[in-house]
C-alpha cells in the first residue's frame, strides 16, 4: 500500500469558500433571469459577485455549537428569572411600560426581519451573500421568540402585552414601525439590504438596543437584559454585513453610488423617525434613567455615525442630509413625542404619566436649553390639572405623516413654538407631511405611499371596528368601538398609570414579597 | 422524597397571550406555541411588494392550496429556533466525533480504493442538489403564509446548508479539494447527472410554494435519501467493507427520519383541509415523481448495476405507501 501523502491543509477562506459558494453554479437548464427574477430591477449593476468578501466565516456545524451555548445559558435565566418573580424586582412598575412597547413595536419587527432576510437570501444571484442572509433570517426568528418567551412571564402579571401580534396590525402608533418594515419588504433585495442591514442595523442598532438593554439593566429587568445580551454577538454579524454588502455595492460600479446614497438618506430618516418612541422612553419611562436621547444621540449617531461616513466617503457616500434636522430636534423630540402619547394615553395599550419633581430637574439639567423654557410649564400645567381630577385626554384624531405616519407632532426647525406642516398634492388628493424629509422621500416613490394605511383616516372612513358594528346604532361610541377592534381593554391597558391596576398590583405584590403582612 | 420548596405565590391575571389563549385556551402554553402561532402579520399591509405588485406582502395566492387555517401546518418537532439549535447541536457533536473517529483511525485510506472512488462520485454532487434544497426552502419561507410552515422551512433550508457541508468534509476527508471540483464537474456535465441537475433548476423557478414544497421536501428528499444515503451508502458500500462512509453520513440518515415525519405531517394537514387540496397535492407529486425517478435511473444503475431497476421499483413503492398513508388519493 501506498505511504499516504499527508494533506494540504487549507486556509479558513478556501475551506469557507468550499463550504458555501462552490455548493452554487450557473443554471443552464433555467436561465438566471428566471431562477432570480428580482436582481436586475432596482437598477444596481453587479458585475461580479466573486468579489464578495464573505463578513463571516460561520459554517453551520459552528453556527450551532455556538448558538446553542447562547441558548442553554439564556433559557436557564429566563426560567429562574419567572420562578423567583423577578418582575417584582424592578425599579417600579412604570418601567414596565416600556417592555410593552418593545412587544408590540419591537418583536413583530424581528419576525419581519426574518422573513424579509429569507427573501434576500433567495433572491440574491451571489452565493456568499445569500447564505450570510439567511443565517440571519434564522438570527431573527431567534430574537422574535427570545422576546416573546422573556416577556411571556409579564404577560402573565401585568396589561397590555396581551396582544401584541393583533394590535401590531392595527393600533395607531403601531402603524408607525410596522410601515417602516413594511416599506423595507416590499423594496427590491438591494435596498432592504441597504435599509435594514446597513441604515438600521449598522447605524442605527445601537440607539435601540442600548436604550432598552441598558435600561433593563438599569431598572433590575434581568429576563429583558439577558435576551439583550445574548443577541449582541448575532448583531455584530449583522452589522458587518451590513457594512460588507453597502461597500460590495459601491466597489461593483459607480452608477450605484446615486442610488445608493438616495436609500441611505431615506433609510436614515425612516429610522430616526422611528426611533423617536425610544428618545421618550428613555428620557421618561426609565424610573433610573441610563443617559438622555440627547446623548445618546451625540454618542451613537454623531460620533460613531460621523467616523462610519468618514470612512464611506472615499466611496463618495455622504452624510444623509437630515442630519442637520435632527441635531436640532435632539433637544425637543423626546419631549414632544411624551406630550403626544399622554395626550393620547386613552388609546394606547400602555400607560403614561407626568414626570415627578425630581425627575422634571432631571429633564432641565439635561436639556437646559429647551426643557424649561418649552415643556416644563405644559407638563405642570397638565399636572395640575390631574391633581384637581381633569386628567387631559386628547379626543380629536390627529393628522397623521403620510410617509413616516407619526401624528404631525414635531415643530419647524428652529422654531419650537410652530408645528411642521408641508403637503402635495399628487393626482388630485391632498398628502401631508411631518417634515421636508418625509415629503421628500413621497416625492420619489408617490405610487408607493399613496397606498399607505394611515390608521387615523381609516378609523374615520369605518375601517376599524369589530366586524359586525353598526355606526349608525343609538348611542354609538366610535372610540370605544376602535378600542374593541385593537382587543384593546378600556380602563385596564390604557390611560394614566397612577393607580391603574399595573400600579396597584405591583405594590401590593412587592408588599406581599418583602414583608410578613 | 419530595422536598417542599416554596416562592412566593401571586395569581396570574393570564397564562398565556391572547391569540395563543383563543387557540389552545387560557392554560400555560409551550414555547413552541408562544413563538409560531399567529406571529406573521396578517392585515392591513401598507404598501404592495415592487417584487410582487399584484399581491399583498403575505398572500395566501402565492399558492393554489387552500387553507381555512393556516396555522394548521403544526410541526410535530415542536421546532422553534431554540429547540431545533440544541437538538441540531446534539447532531452535531455525534457527527463531530464520527469524523474524529473515522479520520484518527485513518479509515478513509483503509477503504477499498473502488469503494472510496464510488462514495466520492456519488455522494460529492449531491452537495450540489442539497444546496438546490437550501435555495427552494429559503424561497419557502419567504413567500409562504403562516409561521407555522415557513419556520421550519427556514430551518429547513440551513439544515440543507449544513448537509451539503458535511458532503463537503466527507470529500476533504477521503478525497481532496479535486475530488469535490471533480464532482462538480460530474454535476455540470456528466450525462447520468444531468436529470437531477434539470430537476433541481427547474424547481428553482416554480411559482406556487406548496408545490414546491412537494418537489422538493417530499417527492425528491424522499427518493434520493433512501436510495443514496439507505441503499447506496448503508447497504451497498457497508457490504464492500465502507462502513466508515456510513458513519460519515450518520447526520444524514437521522435527519432524514426526522424531518420525514415533519414533512408528512404538512402534507396529511393539507389533504385532510379538502379534496381540492388533496387532489392537487396528487397531481404535483405524479408529476414530479416521475421526473425524478427517471432522473435517479443512471445514477441507480451506475451504483447498483443490475440491480438498479428493481431498487427504484421498490423505492417507488415505499414512497407510494408513504404518500398513501399521508391521506394522498389515489
Amino acid at each position: 500500500m501506498d505511504m499516504q501523502v499527508p494533506k494540504k491543509k487549507l486556509g479558513l477562506k478556501e475551506r469557507y469558500t468550499l463550504m458555501t459558494r462552490d455548493l452554487a453554479w450557473d443554471t443552464t437548464y433555467q436561465p438566471k433571469e428566471k431562477v432570480y427574477p428580482y436582481a436586475d430591477y432596482e437598477g444596481i449593476r453587479i458585475h461580479d459577485w466573486d468579489k464578495w468578501e464573505d463578513p463571516f466565516r460561520l459554517t453551520m456545524d459552528a453556527y450551532w455549537k455556538y448558538q446553542a451555548e447562547k441558548e442553554r445559558k439564556l433559557y436557564a435565566i429566563i426560567d429562574a428569572y419567572s420562578q423567583s418573580n423577578g418582575h417584582l424586582g424592578v425599579t417600579d412598575a412604570r418601567y414596565l411600560n416600556a417592555i410593552k412597547i418593545f412587544l408590540t413595536a419591537v418583536t413583530p419587527l424581528e419576525h419581519m426581519a426574518h422573513r424579509g432576510f429569507a427573501h434576500a437570501g433567495r433572491a440574491f444571484p451571489g452565493a456568499g451573500a445569500r447564505v450570510a442572509c439567511q443565517m440571519q433570517a434564522i438570527d431573527e426568528m431567534r430574537h422574535a421568540q427570545t422576546q416573546i418567551h422573556s416577556l411571556s412571564n409579564y404577560n402573565k402579571y401585568y396589561n397590555g402585552f396581551h396582544d401584541f401580534t393583533h394590535m401590531y396590525d392595527r393600533v395607531w402608533y403601531l402603524s408607525v414601525p410596522k410601515s417602516f418594515f413594511d416599506d423595507a419588504i416590499t423594496a427590491g433585495p438591494f435596498e432592504f439590504m441597504v435599509a435594514v442591514g446597513f441604515s438600521f442595523e449598522y447605524v442605527l442598532t445601537n440607539l435601540l438596543f442600548v436604550p432598552f438593554v441598558s435600561g433593563a439593566a438599569y431598572n433590575g429587568d434581568m429576563g429583558t437584559m439577558t435576551f439583550g445580551f445574548s443577541a449582541q454577538s448575532d448583531e455584530a454579524r449583522h452589522m458587518t454585513l451590513g457594512l460588507e454588502c453597502i461597500k460590495f455595492i459601491l466597489e461593483q460600479d459607480p452608477a450605484n453610488l446615486p442610488i445608493v446614497q438616495r436609500w441611505i438618506d431615506k433609510w436614515c430618516w425612516r429610522g430616526v423617525r422611528l426611533l423617536s418612541i425610544v428618545a421618550m422612553m428613555m428620557d421618561y419611562m426609565l424610573p433610573k434613567r441610563v443617559m438622555s436621547w440627547k446623548e445618546a444621540w451625540e454618542i451613537y449617531f454623531e460620533e460613531n455615525g460621523g467616523a462610519l461616513f468618514k470612512d464611506l466617503a472615499r466611496y463618495g457616500i455622504k452624510m444623509p442630509a437630515c442630519a442637520e434636522q435632527i441635531r436640532l430636534e435632539k433637544d425637543h423630540l423626546s419631549h414632544q413625542v411624551w406630550a403626544t402619547f399622554y395626550n393620547y394615553g386613552g388609546a394606547t395599550d400602555f400607560h403614561t404619566w407626568m414626570p415627578t419633581e425630581d425627575e422634571m430637574q432631571w429633564l432641565s439639567q439635561k436639556y437646559p436649553d429647551t426643557f424649561d423654557t418649552y415643556y416644563r410649564p405644559r407638563f405642570e400645567f397638565w399636572r395640575e390639572q390631574q391633581e384637581k381630577g381633569n386628567r387631559f385626554y386628547n379626543q380629536t384624531l390627529p393628522m397623521l405623516c403620510q410617509t413616516c405616519q407619526i401624528p404631525m407632532l414635531f415643530t419647524e426647525p428652529g422654531d419650537p413654538t410652530k408645528i411642521c406642516y408641508r403637503e402635495r398634492t399628487y393626482k388630485g388628493n391632498k398628502y401631508h407631511f411631518c417634515s421636508d424629509h418625509c415629503q421628500h422621500i413621497f416625492d420619489n416613490e408617490p405610487e408607493k405611499y399613496v397606498q399607505a394605511w394611515l390608521p387615523v383616516n381609516q378609523i374615520y372612513q369605518g375601517n376599524c371596528f369589530p366586524e359586525g358594528t353598526d355606526p349608525s346604532a343609538p348611542g354609538f361610541d366610535p372610540l370605544a368601538a376602535v378600542l374593541e377592534y385593537y382587543r384593546l381593554n378600556i380602563g385596564r391597558d390604557n390611560g394614566e398609570f397612577e393607580g391603574s391596576e399595573d400600579h396597584r398590583n405591583f405594590e401590593a405584590w412587592r408588599g406581599m414579597a418583602k414583608r410578613n403582612d | 422524597m419530595q422536598i417542599d420548596l416554596r416562592t412566593v405565590s401571586i395569581k396570574p391575571q393570564r397564562q398565556t397571550y391572547g391569540h395563543i389563549a383563543r387557540r389552545f385556551g387560557d392554560k400555560p402554553a409551550s414555547r413552541y406555541q408562544e413563538g409560531t402561532f399567529d406571529l406573521q402579520p396578517t392585515a392591513n399591509f401598507h404598501y404592495r411588494p415592487t417584487w410582487d405588485p399584484e399581491r399583498e406582502i403575505f398572500d395566501t395566492s402565492r399558492t393554489r392550496l387552500q387553507m381555512k387555517d393556516w396555522y394548521a401546518f403544526k410541526d410535530p418537532r415542536q421546532y422553534y429556533y431554540g429547540a431545533w439549535t440544541l437538538a441540531r447541536a446534539r447532531q452535531q457533536d455525534t457527527a463531530e466525533s464520527n469524523f474524529d473517529f473515522v479520520e484518527t483511525r485513518n479509515l478513509g485510506a483503509l477503504l477499498a480504493d473502488d469503494v472510496r472512488q464510488q462514495a466520492l462520485d456519488l455522494l460529492l454532487p449531491l452537495r450540489h442538489a442539497a444546496w438546490g434544497a437550501n435555495l427552494n426552502n429559503s424561497a419557502i419561507c419567504a413567500y409562504g403564509y403562516g409561521t407555522a410552515i415557513t419556520q421550519p422551512c427556514m430551518f429547513h433550508a440551513m439544515d440543507n446548508l449544513a448537509i451539503a457541508q458535511y458532503l463537503t468534509r466527507i470529500g476533504l476527508l477521503l478525497g481532496d479539494t479535486g475530488s469535490l471540483a471533480a464532482a462538480k464537474e460530474r454535476w455540470l456535465y456528466a450525462a447520468d447527472w444531468q436529470g437531477l441537475r434539470r430537476y433541481v433548476e427547474d424547481s428553482f423557478v416554480v411559482q406556487d410554494w406548496f408545490e414546491l414544497f412537494v418537489a422538493q421536501n417530499l417527492v425528491l428528499d424522499g427518493l434520493v435519501y433512501p436510495l443514496f444515503y439507505k441503499t447506496v451508502v448503508e447497504d451497498e458500500l457497508s457490504l464492500r467493507g465502507g462502513t466508515a462512509v456510513a458513519m460519515l453520513t450518520q447526520f444524514m440518515t437521522e435527519w432524514y427520519a426526522e424531518t420525514t415525519r415533519w414533512v408528512d405531517a404538512q402534507i396529511k394537514t393539507a389533504c385532510a383541509e379538502s379534496p381540492h387540496n388533496a387532489v392537487m397535492v396528487r397531481d404535483w407529486i405524479t408529476a414530479w415523481q416521475s421526473r425524478a425517478l427517471e432522473a435517479l435511473k443512471p445514477l441507480a444503475q451506475r451504483a447498483l448495476g443490475e440491480r438498479a431497476g428493481s431498487t427504484l421499483d421498490d423505492l417507488a413503492t415505499q414512497f407510494a405507501a408513504r404518500v398513501a398513508k399521508c391521506g394522498v388519493p389515489v
